[in-house]
């Protein structure tokens, strides 16, 4: 939109906006943090402990892993599903329609665009900080094998840029917040239970699994454990890479548009 | 022409600080009558902003000077907040010429938004912050150090009287309130141009007569304001000189008080009659007044005596119910050149 300003300046804009959003996060997280802490140890004892010895129990170990170590990769994909998801729904349409923050900050130097790059950068920035969290509670349950589990965060950032980046782009085109909860029960929910997140995939149907492949989060968990194990072959790994950058490209090419048509036509 | 910008904004340093003594603004007294010297804060031609094939703005004409305060009256719908969205060079003119600051919106948004304080029709606070944090974190968006954020944000709320209540959150704060904050927060870096869209609609008179002291006081510092208004009575008090808009052109241009000589008589003389449609009166006043509005309510008599007047009406034998003589204001200009008066 302002070609004559060089990538610095817009770099410059970017952060300003990123900064805008972490601040605003630290003003208003009222001891968010503390659950975020607390939540996958519950959760890993619970699922993990509770639900891993009746499976240990029937089926023995699943995929070589214990029941825990099978599930806490997922649970930091999902996670970060979770987070991108949170972050980029409703509060994206309450800045661009109920409150006009958003309008407010394109007043300033900053652009569509920089605001787009600004609160992406920081859901990013956020799900690293969590992810690595969750990466050493899950070492902490003994489920991390490799070398390669240093890798999880980054896979975290990933996954919830790649739901970000589009979720963030359909809120900023939406009128209202009528179709959220239709997203969310009917895409999020099914993704969270069904992406081979407390089962292998070999346990559906073999007619349903390729839809479940169809799943984003399925790339995700599958990243995660491959991550997590250290195991898993280069072409699925590059297939499941493949899958989530190109969510976060669309994401960022639909971002543009709805963010400009909203902030600036 | 950036020089003669510069020159200017070293003094503007000085606008906030109440501790300094009244500064010599002259080096910023209007320029008009001299317009070669110094080049116009904004020029438009042609300007227009069309969404589908819908013209919300048609093709409009302005030249505004360094230190003007410059009005736009009309009614809902005129087009006014796409004009002002435009000069703030944030929503794309769809066709015409637009310069502010002497450079072009289009390709350099990022500087003129540098030196552009913008008031929004609605504010736009961030509702579940602190007053103080709303305006230290928009400073941020200038790239202002967070400790001169911290400075001007103090020296901000004093200005708009909400030191007391820096820590609320702004949920809690009165309209009134909110609207000091925004515009406190549209000063935030010191900007050469002011633009308020409607600052004091939904407001009662004495949150009204606070803004308008505060609006004043920016206006003698030399700031250059670009206000929006319904309000006739906000228009003769703040502006300089005002244009009327109407379906998204400009019917009228002048200061106030030229375009009540030019477009009214010198007194109005209203009557209510106490019947339920006035129309009937349409034709009996002819001969009483130069010119004479029949609205649904009352009658205008546009009069330069309006005591004389009514004693004409009292002769022709009528009792209106009520019978009121003012002076001419900018709503019978409006009236005049519309057919319509500004607020329904
Ligand atoms: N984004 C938009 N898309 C389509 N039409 C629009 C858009 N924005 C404004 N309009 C239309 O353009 C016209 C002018 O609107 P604008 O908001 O500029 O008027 P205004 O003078 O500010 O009115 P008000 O006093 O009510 O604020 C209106 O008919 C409005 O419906
Ligand atoms: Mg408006």
């Amino acid at each position: 939109m302002e070609p004559r300003i060089s990538p610095a300046q817009g770099w410059s804009r970017g952060r300003r906006s990123w900064w805008y959003h972490a601040s605003f996060y630290t003003q208003t997280w009222r001891g968010s943090a503390a659950s975020t802490i607390l939540f996958p140890f519950l959760y890993l004892t619970s699922l993990g402990v509770g639900v891993g010895h009746l499976v240990q129990r029937h089926t023995g170990l699943v995929q070589g892993q214990t029941y825990l170590h099978y599930i806490a990769p997922s649970l930091l994909a999902t996670t970060a599903m979770t987070m991108g998801e949170s972050e980029s729904l409703w509060p994206v349409l309450a800045s661009v329609k109920w409150l006009k923050t958003y309008h407010a900050a394109v007043a300033t130097p900053l652009s569509p665009v920089d605001v787009l790059v600004g609160k992406l950068s920081w859901v990013t920035t956020k799900t690293f900080a969590t992810s690595v969290i969750y990466t050493v509670a899950i070492s902490l349950f003994g489920a991390t094998r490799s070398w390669w589990a240093l890798t999880l965060p980054f896979i975290g950032a990933l996954v919830a840029l790649a739901f970000s980046a589009p979720l963030v782009a359909y809120a900023a085109g939406a009128e209202s917040d009528a179709s959220f909860t239709t997203i969310y029960r009917f895409a999020f929910i099914p993704m969270f239970l069904f992406s081979a997140t407390f089962f292998p995939i070999a346990s559906y149907p073999r007619v349903l699994r390729p839809l479940v492949q169809l799943f984003p989060l399925y790339h995700g968990v599958a990243l995660a454990r491959a991550a997590a194990f250290g195991q898993g072959s280069l072409p699925a790994i590059s297939v499941h890479l493949a899958v989530l950058v190109a969510m976060v490209l669309v994401g960022l090419w639909w971002g543009r548009r709805t963010m400009t048509r909203r902030l600036v036509d | 022409m950036a020089l003669a910008y510069q020159a200017t904004r070293g003094c503007r340093a000085l606008w906030l600080d109440s501790a300094v003594p009244e500064k010599n603004n002259s080096s910023l007294a209007r320029t008009k009558g001299t317009p070669t010297s110094v080049p116009p804060i904004l020029e438009a031609h042609q300007l227009t902003k069309r969404f589908g094939d819908f013209d919300a703005v048609k093709g409009i004409d302005l030249s505004i000077d360094r230190g003007e305060s410059f009005g736009f009256l009309g009614p809902n719908g005129a087009g006014k907040t796409s004009t002002m969205r435009m000069i703030s060079a944030v929503s794309r003119p769809s066709s015409g010429t637009l310069r502010i600051f002497g450079l072009d919106p289009t390709t350099s948004g990022p500087e003129i938004r540098a030196r552009l304080g913008v008031v929004p029709q609605e504010d736009t606070l961030e509702l579940e912050l602190s007053v103080r944090k709303n305006l230290e974190m928009f400073a941020r968006y200038f790239d202002l150090p967070r400790r001169v954020a911290r400075e001007r944000a103090s020296e901000l709320l004093a200005f708009a009287q909400l030191s007391e209540r820096e820590h609320d959150k702004v949920d809690n704060l009165s309209g009134g309130m909110k609207r000091r904050l925004t515009i406190a927060r549209a000063l935030i870096n010191r900007p050469d141009l002011l633009i308020l869209d409607e600052p004091t609609t939904g407001l009662d008179p004495q949150a009204r007569h606070l803004l308008w002291e505060r609006l004043y006081r920016l206006k003698r510092d030399g700031v250059t304001l670009i206000i929006t208004t319904h309000y006739m009575d906000e228009a003769e008090q703040l502006c300089d000189r005002l244009v009327v808009m109407d379906h998204g052109t400009i019917v009228a241009e002048g200061a106030p008080r030229a375009l009540i000589e030019r477009h009214s008589t010198r007194e109005v003389l209203e009557l209510r009659f106490s019947v339920d449609d006035h129309a009937q009166f349409d034709n009996l006043f002819s001969d009483v007044a130069e010119r004479v509005e029949v609205l649904p309510d009352r009658i205008l008599l546009y009069v330069d005596h309006g005591d004389a007047a009514l004693q004409k009406v009292h002769d022709l034998g009528l009792t209106p119910t009520s019978a009121l003589v003012r002076r001419s204001s900018l709503e019978d200009v409006f009236l005049r050149l519309t057919g319509r008066t500004l607020v329904e």
